[in-house]
């Protein structure tokens, strides 16, 4: 194993640094005060992934802050991977906000431009963007190894340990841009990336194919975005109206199979089977992702369906999670 | 040039509720070419406002008339001679327009007829365009020429955001192309493409609105001034 010094010793680098397959949740905060609904979904989460990421009022829609939830799940257990937008912040909210989700332990960041607001709940708000998420992971990457803020002083004391991480859109237009938007993310400071849902492996097996020549793969942890089918319509729904959501037909025909010869009245026994085949389509994934050269682990979405996560890391074989030496 | 849009009719109503006496001040250069603010689109205005008002029986006189460019006190100063009968300016200038005819004529009230909208210009017979958002810092040249500042939703500096949506539309608004998409197929087309790979650094919003109101001065311009001498 190499001896390169930690930067941030959170326990998600250990397990990349150690060489293990690593696994990353997700926990979407809730449109309140309640810590009872973190604590719940950590629970469902906590020894199945290595750390989980908490998401910055994702599409726009006001939630408990991540930082706030990311220390909660910490007190239990868990290790947060702390999402950061350039939605809602300028460059000196976002250092102030990582130095002080430091000061509570918090390693893990990930760098992100925003969904736009109008999708959310305040379409009427200003937008901030005085960084683009570039910027926000080479701004990170400063204050961590140069002990410098964004304006070139000073952190007296030293930078914080941070784990820094970045997402990518494999299949999103311009598509030909895409590898080469990786390879800039690795030159800004990512250490991780976490890559937006993946139902298509033969276009992933060719974006991979496309950062493994450019090198990325060298300096950069690519953890494969996946995430459990509810049912065969938001299959369909992703196709239509995600940007760069590629689902072949053959994962939505095999999602329509799954409740063939279960009468329509029966609406909880068709939930039933389309979930088990959701949870079944996302384990063999996982399987055809280990094989991927370049592939240091997964991400699993399974947002308000944190029960999925439990039976898609055993089924996949990730269960136990490794321990790593601290 | 300056795009604006005239304000809906309703809200004009209501800003000239309870006046008796207005003068209706068009403008001749950006607002009349792009059809909102212009001696046709002044006449139109007024005359729906005088039925409304008639209609509703407070009616408003609406007098009309139009300067070649209302954001310079030369083109304007005439004007001050009549202004004394209105009760009211509607201003059919952008914002400039209205805030010049403001300093100029303290003692009047100078109302917006328009919604100024942006810098750009226009792409098809009827359709407009954001160019520039005077940002005070061009970064064009790094750009392939396309302006992600004014053209990109959450204006990135660094490359498209995952929202791009099939064929290169932008997912805040599928009427409207991605810039970065934009970019991407101009820089590729002129073969350099590899300037893209370069980290462009936090942008000096200084320079910006965020700098606080902004002025040029042109000292090789200005009149010597009297107690200076020469």
């Amino acid at each position: 194993m190499n001896q390169t010094p930690l930067k941030s010793n959170s326990r998600l680098e250990r397990i990349l640094a150690a060489g293990q397959f690593a696994v990353t949740g997700e926990i979407g905060p809730p449109k309140s005060h309640d810590a009872g609904v973190i604590r719940e979904k950590c629970s469902q989460l906590k020894t199945y992934v290595d750390a989980a990421n908490i998401t910055d009022n994702q599409t726009g829609i006001v939630r408990m802050s991540s930082i706030a939830a990311g220390i909660l799940i910490r007190n239990e257990g868990l290790e947060p991977v702390i999402q950061m937008t350039c939605r809602d912040r300028n460059r000196l909210a976002m250092q102030s906000d990582i130095l002080g989700a430091a000061a509570h332990g918090i390693k893990n960041i990930l760098c992100l431009s925003g969904d736009h607001q109008s999708f959310g709940n305040h379409p009427g708000a200003k937008n901030v963007h005085d960084l683009d998420s570039m910027q926000l992971i080479r701004m990170f990457q400063e204050m961590r190894d140069n002990s410098q803020f964004q304006c070139g002083e000073e952190i007296k004391g030293g930078g914080p340990p941070l784990f820094i991480g970045a997402a990518a859109n494999p299949f999103a237009d311009p598509v030909a841009l895409r590898p080469l938007r990786l390879k800039k993310k690795a030159v800004a400071g990512a250490d991780f990336i976490q890559t937006q849902l993946i139902y298509d492996m033969d276009r992933f097996r060719e974006y991979m194919k496309k950062a493994v020549d450019l090198g990325v793969t060298e300096s950069v942890s690519v953890l494969a975005g996946v995430g459990p089918l509810k049912a065969a319509g938001m299959a369909r729904y992703m196709r239509n109206n995600v940007p760069g959501m590629s689902v072949p037909d053959h994962i939505i025909e095999r999602m329509e199979g799954a409740v063939k010869g279960i009468s329509n009245d029966d609406k909880k026994a068709r939930m039933q089977a389309s979930r088990a085949e959701g949870i079944r389509i996302c384990i063999e994934q996982i399987e055809e992702i280990k094989e991927i050269e370049g592939i240091a682990g997964v991400h699993i979405m399974a947002i308000e369906w944190e029960a999925a996560v439990k039976p898609i890391v055993e089924g996949a074989g990730l269960y136990p999670r490794p321990e790593v030496e601290n | 040039m300056i795009v604006a849009d005239q304000k809906p009719i309703e809200d004009i109503r209501k800003m000239l509720k309870g006046k008796k006496k207005v003068l209706a001040i068009g403008c001749g250069t950006c607002v009349a070419v792009c059809f909102a603010g212009g001696k046709r689109e002044v006449g139109v205005l007024s005359s729906a406002v005088r039925m409304a008002t008639e209609l509703e029986g407070e009616p408003v006189q609406i007098d009309e008339t139009i300067v070649q460019r209302q954001c310079e006190k030369e083109f304007i100063e005439h004007l001050g001679d009549q202004l004394g009968e209105y009760d009211a300016v509607l201003s059919l200038g952008c914002g400039v327009g209205v805030q010049t005819l403001a300093d100029q004529f303290p003692g009047t009230r100078i109302l917006p007829g328009l919604n100024t909208k942006f810098m750009g210009g226009p792409t098809e017979q009827g359709v407009w365009e954001e160019r520039c958002q005077g940002c005070g810092n061009c970064l064009l040249e790094y750009t392939g020429g396309i302006c992600p500042i004014s053209r990109c939703a959450k204006q990135l500096m660094n490359g498209p955001c995952g929202g791009t949506d099939e064929g290169g539309r932008c997912e805040v608004d599928p009427d409207t192309p991605c810039a970065w998409f934009n970019i991407w197929e101009r820089m590729d087309a002129l073969d350099i493409q590899d300037q893209l790979m370069e980290i462009q650094p936090p942008k000096d919003w200084s320079t910006s609105r965020d700098g606080g109101r902004r002025k040029i001065v042109r000292k090789d311009l200005q009149k010597p001034k009297l107690d200076e001498g020469s």
